[in-house]
């Protein structure tokens, strides 16, 4: 298999789909002639021409409404958000009507829609920059919500997304486009809401996603060397939220820490720990633990910053509580 | 228009005031919920204009749409059952008054977030382009909507694309109470295109017929040379929505805009040219009321709709979560 960076992985999952499916196409700022703000589309534009890779105004409501409107008629858009906090522009076509324009009409509209978009902080873009808020967009029922940690499950995931009938946001992180990992060279898919283990381990469950995760391993090579072993499970999808592994592995371990990169409260981790308090009450040891990102607007100085948000170190110290 | 389809227009336009009227009373014995929004004083909006498409021109409009999707072909029985919420209303009792479509009919709804719609119907407009077919999408919008951001990059998007989409507000001079003027810095809407460089014209909408040429050129337009904006000057005679103590208007305002009757200049068109006599219309009238009160009796009869029908509209595919929905 190739080492790939996350980057290629996902520009490989857009083009082979593209190159599959002629309805499929790409819509958002910047995705055509400058190629990509992150570069993930870089070439498509020479490609697949102008029609199949549409540069929008900076309009991040239309962005999203004219994906709608073109899902609706039958299209397969991937509508780029260039980062995750212009979604808030576009809050209502993405929570009012892509979440429930299914339903509200009794089922007769289908939007294979996929709305790509970018989150995560740590690169000093300041407060309205580098948020993490992909536990909002996983409140509302009638959304999917992926947001991969490797290359592998980003490329395997985004084409099972593009391939999906139901409205889904796919959320990156900026930190991560330069991770390399294995990536099959032949076509392959990931299925939407399934977890996965990513580590076996038997002394403590540390479920998390994203960029998390690759913290999360990093954490559990340090744990590991104090004869700590952590079982990460990799929750890939926010919502639906597969628990069953997370379940599971909680069992044999009786002990969890949740790790996310957005902010504590109503989070990720909320939601896990409350499931595990529902469902596996009788296997609790230990009190579950959270690790995020600390409740402030982040700040552009590099030191506040990572003081802001979550590090190995948190992971490790939370783990070590409760083993 | 030759007389069969004058007479279908004017037998559409008795049936949204019937429609209408029944509804307003159905609200009042309880048996209609939420929000209703009458369309009665303008059904020469929408009959004038969607008498001008082919089938195959898609059709959106706001929250005020059940006059909307009588013209664009629904049955009264099953807007009806709608508005009782039944599973056999056009969005199966899950949308209510305004959220009615029926994509057989290329009605793609009922929209209630004001403006919201505007940015679908470039998205499907765009649809069409992408595939190379000739479809016009036409989008019915209020005066209130042109204030929203939604109309602002829908309308640059529509003329950056060259998208085949007729934009059509419905200025019925209010936007709940507050009057076109004291929301919108121009009081001639569609001169609002102008910032966006698409052609745009305002017709006389208490008048059928002229809303249908108009409409007929316009559509014309749309399909050879790219976006339209129309701005049909109109009035509703009830309130914004059920409950409306109307403080923001006068009665005799009211007064003057209903001696302009769409129903009754029509009719009047109609007996003065010689296309119908009094018997013919009074007799079509009768046919209405019968198809109200038999879409009443099919609504009130209908089955109500199931948790399992609700459950399976929230998503195509397979949805991994036991604990969900509950």
């Amino acid at each position: 298999m190739a080492k790939i960076t996350m980057r290629e992985a996902i520009s490989q999952a857009l083009w082979e789909e593209m190159e599959r499916d002629e309805s499929v196409f790409i819509m958002g700022e910047e995705v055509g002639i400058w190629g990509g703000t992150y570069a993930v589309t870089r070439g498509f534009y020479d490609h697949f021409g102008e029609k199949r890779v549409r540069d929008t105004p900076i309009a991040e409501m239309v962005i999203v409404g004219a994906a709608n409107g073109a899902a609706m008629a039958g299209l397969r858009p991937v509508a780029e958000l260039m980062t995750i906090n212009f979604a808030f522009v576009a809050m209502d076509q993405i929570v009012n009507q892509a979440a429930k324009l299914r339903s509200m009409f009794g089922g007769q509209f289908t939007l294979p829609l996929v709305i790509r978009t970018v989150g995560g902080g740590g690169r000093q873009l300041a407060a309205t920059h580098s948020q993490t808020p992909d536990a909002v967009f996983a409140h509302f029922p009638g959304l999917k919500v992926v947001a991969p940690g490797t290359p592998h499950d980003a490329k395997g995931l985004l084409k099972s997304a593009i391939r999906s009938d139901d409205p889904i946001m796919f959320i990156e992180n900026a930190t991560l486009y330069q991770v390399r990992g294995e990536v099959p060279e032949e076509d392959y898919l990931e299925p939407i809401g399934v977890s996965k283990v990513q580590r076996a381990g038997d002394d403590v469950t540390i479920i998390t996603y994203s960029k998390m995760l690759q913290y999360s391993l990093d954490a559990a090579e340090e744990l590991a060397k104090d004869g700590i072993e952590a079982e990460i499970v990799d929750l890939r999808t926010l919502r639906p939220l597969d628990m069953k592994p997370v379940i599971d592995s909680f069992k044999r371990t009786n002990r969890a820490v949740i790790v996310e990169e957005g902010w504590r409260s109503y989070g990720v981790g909320a939601e896990v720990a409350a499931r595990l308090y529902e469902e596996a009450f009788d296997y609790i040891d230990a009190p579950i633990r959270r690790v995020a990102q600390k409740e402030v607007p982040l700040p552009y100085n590099q030191a506040l910053e990572q003081e802001a948000l979550p590090q190995r170190e948190d992971i490790i110290e939370a783990v070590k509580g409760i083993v | 228009m030759d007389k069969e389809n004058m007479l279908d227009l004017f037998r559409e336009m008795v049936l949204i005031r019937h429609l209408e009227e029944r509804a307003a009373e159905l609200y009042q014995e309880g048996k209609i919920g939420g929000f209703l929004h009458l369309y009665i004083g303008q059904e020469a909006v929408a009959s004038g204009i969607i008498a001008a498409r082919e089938p195959r021109d898609r059709i959106l409009t706001a929250y005020r749409d059940h006059g909307v999707a009588i013209a664009a072909g629904i049955e009264a029985k099953v807007v009806m059952a709608e508005l009782l919420g039944k599973k056999t209303g056009t969005s199966h009792g899950f949308g209510g008054s305004m959220h009615m479509a029926d994509v057989d009919k290329n009605y793609w709804g009922g929209h209630a977030i004001v403006g919201s719609h505007l940015p679908f119907a470039a998205g499907m407009a765009f649809a069409d382009q992408y595939r190379e077919e000739d479809n016009v999408t036409i989008c019915f919008f209020g005066d209130g909507a042109t204030n929203i951001g939604f109309f602002h990059e829908a309308l640059n998007l529509s003329a950056v694309w060259d998208l085949p989409v007729l934009w059509v507000c419905e200025n019925n001079q209010y936007g709940m109470g507050t009057a076109v003027k004291r929301a919108s810095a121009l009081e001639e809407i569609h001169k609002k295109a102008d910032g966006y460089g698409i052609p745009n014209s305002r017709v006389e909408g208490m008048d059928v017929m002229k809303v249908y040429e108009a409409a007929r050129d316009a559509i014309e337009h749309v399909r050879n040379e790219g976006p339209y904006f129309l701005e049909i000057m109109t009035y509703r005679y009830e309130g914004h929505s059920m409950g409306d103590p109307e403080r923001y208007r006068s009665k005799e305002e009211v007064g003057q805009w209903e001696e302009n009757d769409p129903v009754g200049i029509f009719r009047t068109f109609l007996l003065d040219g010689g296309h119908a006599g009094e018997d013919e219309l009074n007799r079509l009238e009768e046919g209405v009321i019968d198809e109200i009160q038999e879409a009443v009796k099919f609504a009130e009869e209908s089955p109500e709709p199931t948790w399992e029908d609700l459950i399976n509209t929230v998503y195509v595919e397979e949805y991994r979560d036991e604990q969900w929905p509950r």
